[in-house]
């Protein structure tokens, strides 16, 4: 039995709420030991972040306390200590990378100086040494061109590199635990398989424990020796990984990994009638201008969107994926005439070029849109049932009592009760926000909903009730969707075709399980070899080594070389 | 960063160019008639229309806007309708007086505003921040000729330890900076605090608590700067509300800068002289907010100077 490094003892967190004191966390133990992985996995509002936050004594004051329980890292008691004391550990002894690299670290401060603020605070070297020992950390974290990262802003680096910076600060002063919240979240899928590949190994050298949080199944099978399930605050089971995946004992851990999306598990796609044409864009490029010099002139454009053509039938989803920056959600921009573009676009038939916002109109009748966050698309001072019936009010289609009839209709319809219609966004739960949204999209009975990344910022088991919904609304009305996601699981839980993005042009297409199962493309088999596997039984595929993948961004006078695609199959398209 | 100086510097110039049309179409269209003013009220409507032709007064108003334009160009203002001298040289001859105030000014309300502001999100909610806010609302309300008076009567009256009023010592700078940066000092504290608060609440610093700094370390090195980047831009239009503060304040403590000359000519229709200070103060502005946007990409590496 190797030692315990980290020992919790019915760890107990309150938050002070203007309704009284509310426990988040209640009566949580375990214990972490040397080299050793442990998950805290949940939903939100389990409790799984508190529960870093109080060991790292980091919980907002005076907010938060913790009213129970022992945390001792070795020998040392960490609840009540002096926050002097506390400083000595943090970092030195338990380090701590969060969800966000974009916002994490200090956009005033180069990659050097906040690596050295940390060495010299712990003394663990000398002035002199400082900047041999911040470069050496980057080489240890596999970051590109170290020496001149070191000279480097925080704004100059990819969300990649910035938790690889971050993972380099938390282990500057070699600390025997290392909390990870969420590190890879915020992260595209093969970045993500990066820095869990880079945990790994770190781990392995140094010999760290690590507490990971997270969401995520497909990243706990991945890395956890052993699993804890929290929801609402308190323990639901605690296992080894392998246990809790081939043998969960409680309801709740079988129903979380139930909602997992799998990717390869889903069902094969009932064959449809072929629809009629509902979408057809041809050629549609987005680019934007950079401007500079003197005169302020044109200097390079960012090519967005570069010459990609598809099309979309009734009862038909198109699923179009890719990582951040692809384009992908410049084409649903583009097709609601939100951002200006060139090419064809024709929705029911209508070609939409050139139209303005009086002729666009009704297009947009026919074409709405669910977005990403489901509580920032709500406008909070406005009850649900007015931001669902304004779309009738503006397009003049109801009014009176026939709009309070079309209103409550569209509440059943998404499974709210028409009694919700008076509240305001804030009494709502994320996935019932999102349903408060796609009832607003349905109010114009459009013939295409673009649903971009509208189940991403939700909880497993919400999120697959959402899908669920989205996929009877498709089987009633024969209604078409266009669905941009980077998540591969759950396209492949609702598409019928799929192309893949890289740098705004498309590198394959195909129906879903040719694309999937066949993929022809390099850069589609990176995606898929990158995406985490929930089933830690499952050998860890040889990961596709990561090439640069080059900027959208092109000098004036200079464009990208348009991709061909190939057919090779029956509608299997791949860029050659 | 070069194109982008002399991008800059040429949109001033258009907006320095506008400013002269702006003021001189408004002065124009102003009911009273200079001519009348220098002639005296005794004056037979011969003389005045001898003086409206010696000045140019009936020429078209393109005529007159492109003389004065061309010769403003060449460096030359005009003369006072009413002092014997260059307008060019009045103000050269009050202008260090009005900078040295402003200066001192800008110092004073930055130290009291940003130390106030920064004092109070640092203890947010609790008596010293609801003190400070409420001595920061007064001195935002507060006006300007009270102040000086007030600060006139207790310091340089009953205390004496500052002179009356007048220009050369240190001493003489002291009331009058304080009365010109008040209500600065009120608005900077209100801004630092909100800024201040919401850098504290942001991620890095709690990575900075997460790396095991000390509270002070966070404070300086990771809250301030960030905190301050919204203030810069400030005090770039800060200079326009200077001018019109420096009038009243200048005349409060008999302070001999172009605020007073302004106020002079302004009450007897000097036009040539009202022109000049709106030209100067204008440049003043103009320049303010050029160098705040030359400094703000020194002190944050995301601005980028394109």
């Amino acid at each position: 039995m190797t030692e315990t490094v980290l020992t919790v003892r019915d760890l107990s967190v309150q938050v002070a709420t203007p309704s009284g004191a509310k426990t988040v966390l209640d009566g949580l133990s375990f214990e972490l030991r040397a080299g050793e992985t442990l998950c805290l996995a949940g939903e939100s509002g389990s409790g799984k972040s508190m529960t870093a936050l109080a060991i790292m004594g980091l919980l907002p004051k005076p907010m938060c306390r913790i009213t129970r329980g022992s945390v001792c890292l070795g020998d040392t008691q960490l609840v009540g200590l002096p926050d002097a004391a506390y400083r000595k550990i943090r970092t030195a002894r338990v380090a701590m990378i969060f969800q966000e690299p974009m916002t994490s670290l200090n956009p005033l401060m180069t990659v050097q100086q906040q690596l050295t603020e940390t060495l010299l605070e712990h003394d663990a070297c000398t002035r002199a040494e400082a900047p041999a020992r911040a470069l050496q950390l980057l080489r240890d974290v596999q970051l590109t061109e170290p020496e001149r990262r070191l000279k480097q802003y925080p704004h100059e680096l990819s969300g990649g590199m910035r938790q690889r910076v971050m993972i380099a600060i938390a282990l500057a002063c070699d600390p025997e635990v290392l909390i990870a919240d969420e590190p890879t979240t915020a992260l595209d899928v093969t970045v993500q398989a990066e820095i869990l590949d880079l945990i790994r190994a770190l781990q392995r050298d140094h010999g760290t424990s690590v507490l990971m949080i997270t969401h995520d199944m497909g990243v706990v099978a991945e890395m956890a020796d052993h699993v804890i399930i929290l929801r609402h605050g308190q323990e639901v089971e605690s296992a080894p990984v392998r246990d809790i995946f081939s043998t969960p004992r409680s309801e709740y851990a079988k129903e979380l990994l139930g909602a997992v999306p799998r990717l390869g598990t889903a069902p094969p796609r009932p064959a449809k009638p072929q629809g009629v044409p509902v979408l057809e864009v041809d050629d549609l490029s987005v680019r934007f201008d950079v401007r500079g010099g003197v005169l302020n002139r044109v200097q390079a454009r960012v090519h967005a969107v570069e010459g990609v053509s598809f099309g979309i039938n009734a009862g038909e989803t198109l699923a179009l994926v890719g990582e951040s920056g692809c384009g992908k959600s410049t084409i649903g921009k583009a097709l609601m005439g939100l951002v200006p573009w060139q090419g064809s676009v024709q929705v029911m038939g209508r070609q939409t070029r050139g139209m303005g916002p009086a002729l666009m109109k009704p297009v947009r009748r026919d074409v709405q849109m669910v977005f990403q966050d489901p509580g920032a698309s709500l406008d909070s001072r406005m009850t649900v049932g007015d931001q669902v019936a304004e779309p009738l009010l503006i397009h003049g289609l109801a009014s009176g009592s026939a709009l309070k009839d079309r209103v409550e209709h569209l509440f059943r319809r998404v499974g709210l009760s028409p009694d919700m219609m008076a509240r305001y966004p804030h009494e709502f739960s994320g996935g019932q926000r999102q349903r408060v949204n796609i009832a607003r999209a349905l109010s114009l009975s459009p013939k295409l909903i673009i649903a971009d990344e509208s189940v991403s910022a939700l909880d497993v088991s919400v999120q697959a009730q959402v899908l669920e919904l989205l996929q009877e609304i498709q089987d009633e009305d024969g209604l078409a969707f266009l669905f941009i996601s980077h998540d591969m699981a759950v396209v492949e839980q609702v598409a019928d075709r799929i192309m893949v993005m890289r740098l705004g042009q498309v590198v394959e297409e195909g129906a879903r399980d040719a694309i999937l199962r066949d993929p022809r493309h390099q850069y589609t088999r990176r995606l898929l070899s990158a995406v985490p596997v929930p089933d830690p039984s499952r050998q860890r595929p040889e990961r596709i080594e990561t090439e640069s993948i080059g900027s959208p961004i092109w000098p004036k006078g200079r464009e990208p070389d348009r991709l061909k695609l190939e057919e090779i199959s029956f509608q299997h398209r791949v860029a050659v | 960063m070069q194109a982008y100086l002399v991008r800059r510097l040429f949109e001033s110039a258009l907006i320095l160019l506008g400013i002269t049309l702006v003021t001189f179409i408004l002065l124009y269209l102003v009911p009273a008639d200079p001519a009348r003013q220098i002639a005296g009220r005794s004056a037979t409507a011969e003389t005045v229309q001898n003086i409206r032709d010696q000045l140019g007064l009936n020429d078209p108003f393109f005529i007159q806007y492109w003389r004065y334009l061309t010769a403003l160009l060449q460096g030359d203002m005009g003369r006072s309708y009413l002092q014997r001298a260059e307008v060019s040289e009045l103000i050269a001859s009050r202008l260090p007086a009005s900078l040295l105030l402003m200066l001192a000014a800008i110092v004073t309300e930055l130290i009291f505003g940003l130390t106030i502001g920064i004092v109070a999100a640092l203890r947010r909610n609790r008596p010293a921040d609801h003190g400070l806010m409420i001595f920061s609302f007064v001195s935002i309300s507060a006006p300007q000729f009270v102040i000086g008076i007030l600060l006139l009567y207790v310091f340089a009256v009953k205390l004496g330890w500052f002179p009356i009023g007048g220009y050369g010592t240190f001493s003489h700078v002291v009331l009058p900076a304080i009365t010109l940066g008040f209500l600065g000092a009120g608005w900077y504290s209100r801004m630092m605090r909100s800024s201040m608060i919401d850098v504290l609440g942001q991620d890095f610093v709690r990575t900075a608590q997460a790396k095991g700094l000390a509270k002070g370390r966070i404070i300086l090195r990771h809250v301030i700067p960030n905190a301050i980047l919204p203030i810069i831009a400030m005090i770039g239009i800060d200079i326009g509300l200077f001018m019109s503060g420096i009038v009243v304040v200048e005349s409060v403590f008999g302070w001999p800068g172009i605020g007073q000359l302004a106020w002079q000519a302004i009450q007897r229709v000097d036009i040539p002289v009202i022109m000049g200070v709106t030209m100067v103060s204008a440049t003043a502005i103009v320049l303010g907010n050029l160098l705040a946007d030359f400094v703000a990409p020194m002190i944050d590496p995301r601005i980028k100077t394109k």
